[in-house]
């Protein structure tokens, strides 16, 4: 046993036993002692939360300055639908009373401000951040931030629009070992941030490539260049976003039918979240943050798309070292 | 896909079974997605182990219905929509074809074999269509069956409960399961439970004297006798002069290491008896189950791996518990995994056997997690599986049937896919559930019962639950509410052999077997054979002629150890086929029931095989025949 040799309390030993079952008594040592934040409290970043719980890391702080509206309340199983109750509260304020009663065990936060205005000390209180609901130049800015701290802070962004969702990864530099045939390997992965991610040319992809990334991508530069804020669509921007469509595939000298106009159509029209899509995301999320965490398991480099009209979960590689593949 | 307003979702009457790890996290879907007439079914109350995913329960429902609770939960964030509670079993009479009959689509969240089977033949008998679902630890499926459409959840057979042959368990442990079985089946049930059932236990070998009574006497406390004394004339009667009597036997030692005997004053000191006799104040306020052998000597961590002296003082102080603070209970206790202490004697008693034969120590935790099949669960892979169930009960509601998908949720990927979706297999033309296929029984009908019929073949393989049985048109058995004057004849007939009852059966004779709740007939043709190979065929009897894959068949023959095999790695397959959703992995056979996997007690006490539900049984599962799956496939 590595780690500091700390023992799990009886209460934790009981609570946790089919989960260490699965992943070993240090594995769930470290989980304790991890410290998670999470920017944007749409329903996948709830289910997500759910899940972390559970597992029991050691804090999770929540931000998300926004009050209730409809909206928030179809995808949101944290948030009892009672004006009483969530009158005049925040979002996060509202999931972290919900969040608290899953497990007495993890310590729930709020913390208020925009995503842009926490430095990079604030970062480095963290393990794991992962953020949703935001523009990508505010998510460049956040891994970058993450990427400057002392120590390793694991970076998600994750995004789910109709029936299919995104998660991106960066671990940076990332060692772990795993067993096979009786035999241990250590593995090295490096990570690319997101804004060198996205920088790869598209033209370096393999000819199966998710056709979700392209119209994600897509859709998130309709938005930053309209100046809206994040899922802020409809399809009255249809037209428009097709017309970006274009323009990019032109200019990364990519066939067009690789992002068909069928599916930006979807993720246009409809930006509310699918429950059991989140449910899906969130869970793929929570599994990935909890390898990281234990140093447990192959995690996804370091894209991931699940959609719902086909049924795959893909994983997908994108970085300088995997051009031209 | 559709959205929660959408009237397929609104207006679809929904069956829920099964409350825990998977049906938490489906219940939250289903009612965020807009599903507003979710019925629930499922027997089991709350644990402590259940909080750490089944989120809808705290520590203070512990105990509580688990459908109730569950749905008091959801009703919490969405009060408009109605969820009705059912705490019951759902192979209750009470659940019959009509009250499957009113829902559109049924959603399986279930721990075990038996249920599943049961509510495959209602779907089929109802013509609902099923959503199948399973987890073990980050491996998970959904699968779904509608009848003449896809296969049925029985189409291909599954393997059945890894058993033992008994004299491995009596004899020649060679591995750490072979102990544990020892601990919970024999030495377990022969001090603490029922006196009259068979136990195998002092059974070493044909040649041994061993039937006589004065052997059963040994276990037998005499009112007189100081606690401490009687624990260790126990202590040395079965690690000590078994062992010295089964090395006396030369044969058996020619291939193998030899066993050592163990006694007691070896491993304890003398001083032993007085240190106990000072732990009573110890357990003062203790209530039944809270009784531990651990806490009253001071040893805390369950995932220690003890020394021999820790063990035999834990075997020891567990006994003398037993013995003064549940007394009661002495002559009806069964194991229990959730009994800390039966599980601590199982543990000691478990690795005193395993120092004896060679065989590694193991941790209270490793041995409670092989005594109690407790399948490893975690809440994302529920979470993720819940989602996938959603998504495909959405497309069974909008009778989308070319999107219908089985999906498996993989711990490495294969070619980049974590989640892996496969196109349906057409219905097993030859599936005896489903095709009404007979099914083919070799057995002695000069020497078998036709209670080892009822017993082994009818109720254990094929899973029916209320039998009735016809030879031609003779009524030779019927289970359920009957008939006094007929019970005494059916009874007599139990007892006779095959080929003395009134319509006698013999080789080539045709039975049919019918249960009425399960609306599923099957006709059994009865092929006599004189010898049965006792190890391989410890029934007498062998059931065969739904088909067998051949990879099956290969499956079978590997005997997989109990427990620990949950990350075995599916292997990818390469396809020509570019974008296609039928690529297929040949996935291994594992097993994917979330949560505690309770082992079927009733057959094992019928059985003189000692059983062990394993990990890898009760499941649905890809075989590696990659040419099977293509032609299979529904088009
Ligand atoms: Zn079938």
């Amino acid at each position: 046993m590595d780690g500091d040799g700390e023992e799990l309390t009886a209460q934790e030993t009981a609570l946790y036993d089919r989960q260490i079952r699965v992943w070993g008594a240090d594995a769930q040592r470290r989980l304790s002692k991890a410290h998670v934040l999470v920017y944007g409290m749409k329903g996948t970043i709830s289910e997500f939360c759910k899940n972390i719980v559970l597992a029991g890391v050691g804090s999770l702080t929540l931000i998300d300055d926004r009050l209730v509206t409809e909206e928030v309340l179809s995808s949101n199983f944290l948030i009892p639908p009672d004006e009483d109750v969530y009158g005049g509260k925040t979002i996060a304020e509202l999931c972290c009373d919900s969040l608290k009663d899953f497990n007495p065990m993890v310590r729930v936060f709020v913390e208020k401000g925009d995503l842009s205005s926490f430095d990079v000390e604030f970062f480095s209180k963290f393990d794991v951040v992962v953020v949703s609901c935001c523009s990508r130049s505010a998510k460049k800015l956040a891994n970058e931030k993450c990427r400057k701290a002392s120590k390793r802070v694991a970076f998600y962004t994750v995004d789910c629009r109709d029936s299919s969702g995104e998660i991106f990864v960066d671990l940076q530099d990332y060692k772990y070992s795993k067993k096979k045939n009786e035999e241990t390997i250590e593995c090295h992965l490096k990570y690319p941030s997101f804004e060198d991610a996205l920088s790869v040319p598209w033209r370096a992809f393999h000819r199966r490539m998710s056709k979700l990334y392209f119209a994600m991508r897509v859709i998130e530069k309709f938005e930053e260049a309209e100046g809206r804020s994040a899922g802020d669509v409809s399809e009255a921007d249809l037209s428009n976003v097709l017309k970006l469509k274009k323009e990019l595939c032109t200019a990364q000298s990519l066939n067009e039918s690789h992002v068909p106009d069928t599916l930006l159509e979807r993720l246009v029209a409809d930006t509310t979240e699918f429950p059991p899509v989140c449910a899906v995301i969130g869970g793929i999320l929570g599994q990935e943050v909890i390898k990281a965490i234990s140093g447990k398991g192959d995690p996804i480099k370091n894209f991931f798309y699940f959609d719902a009209s086909d049924g795959k979960g893909v994983i997908e590689d994108i970085s300088d070292s995997n051009a031209g593949k | 896909m559709a959205s929660a307003s959408s009237p397929v979702i609104k207006d679809a009457k929904v069956l829920m079974v099964g409350a825990g790890g998977i049906g938490c996290e489906l219940l939250k879907t289903l009612a965020l997605s807009g599903f507003s007439d979710i019925h629930i079914i499922d027997m089991d109350t709350i644990e402590v182990s259940n909080l750490n995913r089944q989120f809808l329960f705290r520590q203070s429902h512990v105990g509580q219905s688990k459908a109730k609770v569950a749905r008091d939960a959801v009703l919490k964030f969405r009060p408009k929509i109605n969820i009705t509670s059912y705490h019951a079993n759902v192979k209750d009479p009470d659940f019959d074809v009509d009250f499957f009959k009113e829902f559109n689509v049924v959603l399986n969240g279930l721990d075990n074999l038996d249920a599943r089977r049961h509510v495959n033949r209602l779907c089929l008998a109802a013509d609902v269509p099923l959503v199948e679902s399973g987890t073990t630890g980050f491996l998970g499926q959904v699968t779904v069956h509608v009848k003449g459409r896809t296969e049925c959840y029985e189409c291909q057979p599954k393997p059945a409960p890894k058993t033992y042959p008994v004299c491995t368990i009596t004899s020649t442990p060679s591995k750490f399961v072979h102990c544990i079985v020892w601990a919970k089946e024999l030495l377990f049930s022969k001090l603490f439970g029922d006196k009259n059932q068979d136990n195998d236990l002092n059974v070493r070998s044909s040649d041994a004297a061993s039937s006589s009574k004065n052997v059963d006497d040994i276990f037998e406390h005499n009112n007189d006798e100081d606690i401490t004394q009687y624990g260790r004339r126990i202590f040395d009667h079965v690690f000590g002069y078994n062992i010295e009597l089964a090395l006396s036997n030369e044969e058996t030692w020619k291939n193998r290491n030899r066993p050592k005997p163990i006694y007691s004053k070896d491993v304890l000191s003398d001083d032993f008896a007085k240190q106990n006799g000072n732990l009573d104040n110890d357990n003062a306020c203790s209530d039944g189950l809270s009784v531990s052998a651990m806490s009253s000597l001071g040893m805390k961590n369950p995932q220690d791996v003890w020394s021999l002296r820790e063990n035999s003082r834990i075997l020891l102080e567990a006994l003398r518990l037993f013995f003064t603070k549940r007394e009661k209970e002495i002559g009806n206790l069964s194991f229990d995994k959730d009994d800390q202490l039966a599980v601590e004697f199982v543990t000691a008693a478990a690795n005193i056997r395993a120092a004896s034969f060679g065989i590694p120590l193991h941790s209270l935790f490793e041995a409670k997690g092989i005594a109690g099949n407790i399948v490893h669960a975690v809440a994302t892979t529920n979470a993720v599986i819940a989602g996938l169930i959603v998504i495909e009960a959405i497309k069974v509601l909008k009778n989308d049937v070319n999107k219908y998908r089985m999906t498996y949720c993989l711990e490495h990927p294969s070619r980049n896919l974590l989640l892996m979706p496969v196109e349906p297999f057409e219905p097993n033309k030859s599936c005896y559930v489903c095709s009404e296929s007979p099914v083919l029984l070799e057995i002695n009908t000069n020497r078998s019962k036709l209670k080892d019929v009822v017993e082994k073949i009818i109720k254990a393989k094929l899973g029916m639950n209320l039998p009735l049985i016809m030879n031609a048109s003779n009524l030779l058995y019927e289970a359920g509410d009957i008939e006094e004057d007929m019970v005494a004849i059916y009874d007599a007939n139990l007892e006779k052999v095959l080929a003395e009852l009134p319509s006698p059966v013999t080789g080539g004779t045709m039975l049919t077997v019918e249960d009425f709740q399960q609306e599923l007939k099957c006709n059994i043709n009865i092929k006599h054979r004189e010898e049965f190979d006792e190890e391989k065929e410890p029934d007498g009897m062998v059931l065969s002629g739904w088909t067998q894959p051949a990879s099956a068949e290969e499956t079978k023959d590997k005997s997989v150890s109990n427990g620990a095999n949950t990350s075995d790695a599916p292997t990818a397959a390469e396809s020509e086929n570019d974008d296609d959703i039928g690529i297929v992995s040949p996935v291994k056979k594992r097993k994917l029931p979330d949560d505690s996997n309770k082992p079927n007690t009733d057959d094992a006490k019928h059985q003189k095989q000692l059983q062990v539900i394993d990990d890898e049984d009760d499941l649905v599962m890809l075989d590696g025949n990659l040419d099977g799956f293509k032609k299979r496939r529904v088009s």
